[in-house]
């Protein structure tokens, strides 16, 4: 099982979402995230003073899934989260020991 | 005794027209209506004002952080209460003495609770014929009464302890205000001088200005505002959109502001006077946020909506002063002028490590002073040697007084919270009550 993490634009989750659920995706976790990597920051003024914003806001996702399902949300994600701009972001693939589901309890693959 | 009161009231009322009252229209001849029509005003004119404290309330949630909502909030809701409190117990008669003085025009000799004319009172047996209801003016007065208070609470918000905050607010109710307002609206000394304030722009504003910019110098500065190596870190504001509502609120009481300060309405001449200050009011305010907003576009690149909120009060605080004889045009310039003032005067503080939340310094003491001066453009009975005169005396008063306050309260108390309870947040802190729950906080 892997822990597929991706850190994308906002406004291309919708986009994500949809396109992930057509290749059988059945849950995901998302939350807001604000970071940065080469997308550097910005200089504002507020009443006159300056300030960097440092940091740019992002969705991240993530999704386990079988090994074999992973490549293909990967690509996906890739493919469908890419606008060809600084900041598109990134995704990393983690290896997952154990999955369980609460309401029934079971484990392993069929957990997922 | 209220016979004798009323007679010594029209006595001096006539001997001196602008004893008491802030504009120069002559007075029209008393009868039922008209008294009937100034006590409307003044009823009006009050709840608009009233209106204003809500205003400030969201004028300030919405500029500090989300961590300090509630201690505004509940600062605002506490100093208008006690401000209605300190005018009932000693404020009213402090200011309005009506000739008895214990130092002759500069201290009233009346020290004791307001008193309002019986129930279903008779023409013949009202305080002042010429005038309005009692009542009506006690309700008008104590608004602008309150007003002055919250000008303070914006200034020093996000480090200071609520209830010093609030003692302090009873004194300059209670004493401070009425004391110097009595000096010009009461009838005393700056009055007598030739000293032109119609609706406060000195003996209101920059009463406030004065008291918050004595007090954020005592305070100091929140804590991660300006640091070691001189820059200035901005520290924004949660709500821009309470921001904004509170601003137009404020701008809609201020027609009662201005406009009740004609203090009659019973003649063609009275009400259209009235008219026409309603629309200097108001081109003053638009003027003053117009301003800020071309000087912000031209000095940062982008418009600052805090400044253009900034801007549209500094102008209305601009035209208080004299928001009757201008033309438009000449609204349209003293209103610019204050939103200049602000734009420059908010790094200017800055600069100055005074660490104003609100610009609340600007907006009213620097706006007010301008206003203040303002009034000689046109009006040909101002002097601007009195103007000048006036405003230093009402500053060296209020700031000596207010100063004598702040630091005694600063040694009996503090009046600084705690760098942790600071950096936690008012609301917890002094209050133990998030406001705003729901939402997960970044800082």
């Amino acid at each position: 099982m892997k822990l597929i993490i991706a850190t994308i634009k906002p406004f291309k989750l919708e986009e994500v979402r949809e396109a992930l659920t057509q290749i059988g995706v059945r849950g995901m976790m998302v939350t807001e995230i604000k970071g940065f990597g080469a997308q550097s920051g910005h200089t504002e003024i507020y009443r006159g003073a300056e300030y960097s914003v440092n940091f740019v806001p992002k969705a991240k996702i993530e999704v386990v899934a079988d090994d074999d399902l992973a490549d293909q949300i990967v690509d996906t994600i890739t493919k469908t989260a890419r606008s060809g701009k600084i900041g598109d972001g990134k995704v990393f693939v983690l290896n997952v020991e154990q999955t369980i589901r609460v309401r029934t309890g079971e484990t392993g693959p069929d957990a997922v | 005794m209220k016979r004798v009161k009323t007679l010594t009231w029209l006595a001096a009322a006539m001997l001196m027209p602008a004893a008491g009252f802030a504009q120069e229209a002559p007075a029209a001849v008393p009868t039922d209506m008209v008294w009937i029509m100034n006590t409307l005003l003044f009823l009006i004119g009050g709840f608009l004002v009233f209106f204003m404290a809500s205003g400030f309330a969201m004028l300030e949630a919405g500029l500090v952080r989300s961590k300090n909502v509630t201690m505004q909030l509940t600062k605002n809701m506490g100093l208008f209460s006690l401000a209605c409190l300190a005018y009932y117990v000693v404020g009213y008669n402090l200011m309005y003495p009506l000739g008895t003085w214990g130092v002759d025009k500069v201290l009233s000799g009346v020290w004791g609770v307001a008193v309002m004319e019986g129930v279903g009172v008779a023409a013949d047996g009202v305080d002042d014929y010429s005038y309005a209801s009692t009542a009506s003016d006690y309700f008008f007065q104590l608004m602008f009464c309150a007003a002055t208070a919250s000008i303070v609470s914006g200034a020093l918000a996000e480090r200071i302890k609520l209830w010093p905050f609030l003692i302090f607010t009873v004194v300059l109710t209670g004493l401070i205000y009425p004391i110097q307002a009595s000096w010009k609206w009461g009838g005393g000394f700056l009055d007598e001088a030739g000293f032109l304030d119609f609706a406060g722009s000195t003996v209101v504003h920059s009463v406030g200005g004065w008291a918050a910019l004595t007090g954020a110098i005592i305070l100091g500065p929140r804590i991660g505002k300006y640091s070691k190596d001189g820059k200035v870190n901005p520290i924004q504001g949660s709500n821009l959109a309470l921001a904004t509502l509170g601003t137009f609120i404020l701008w809609l009481g201020w027609f009662g502001f201005n406009g009740g300060s004609q203090l009659a309405m019973g003649s063609i001449g009275d009400i259209a006077d009235v008219s026409r200050i309603f629309v200097n009011t108001n081109m003053a305010a638009a003027a003053g946020a117009i301003v800020a907003m071309i000087l912000t576009q031209v000095s940062y690149g982008k418009v600052d909506l805090t400044m253009v909120l900034n801007g549209a009060l500094a102008g209305l605080v601009s035209i208080t002063a004299e928001p009757l004889t201008p033309t438009l045009g000449w609204s349209l310039i003293i209103g610019g002028i204050g939103g200049a003032i602000v734009v420059y005067g908010v790094p200017l503080l800055d600069k100055l490590k005074i660490d104003d939340v609100v610009g609340a310094i600007p907006v009213h003491l620097f706006a007010g002073i301008w206003g203040t001066l303002a009034v000689v453009l046109t009006n040909s009975d101002a002097s601007l040697g009195t103007q000048i005169y006036s405003i230093l005396v009402v500053g060296v008063f209020v700031v000596v007084t207010s100063a004598v306050v702040w630091l005694v309260l600063k040694a009996i108390t503090g009046i600084r919270v705690s760098e942790e309870d600071e950096i936690n947040g008012l609301d917890m802190s002094e209050l133990g009550m998030d406001a705003y729950p729901d939402f997960s906080k970044s800082t």
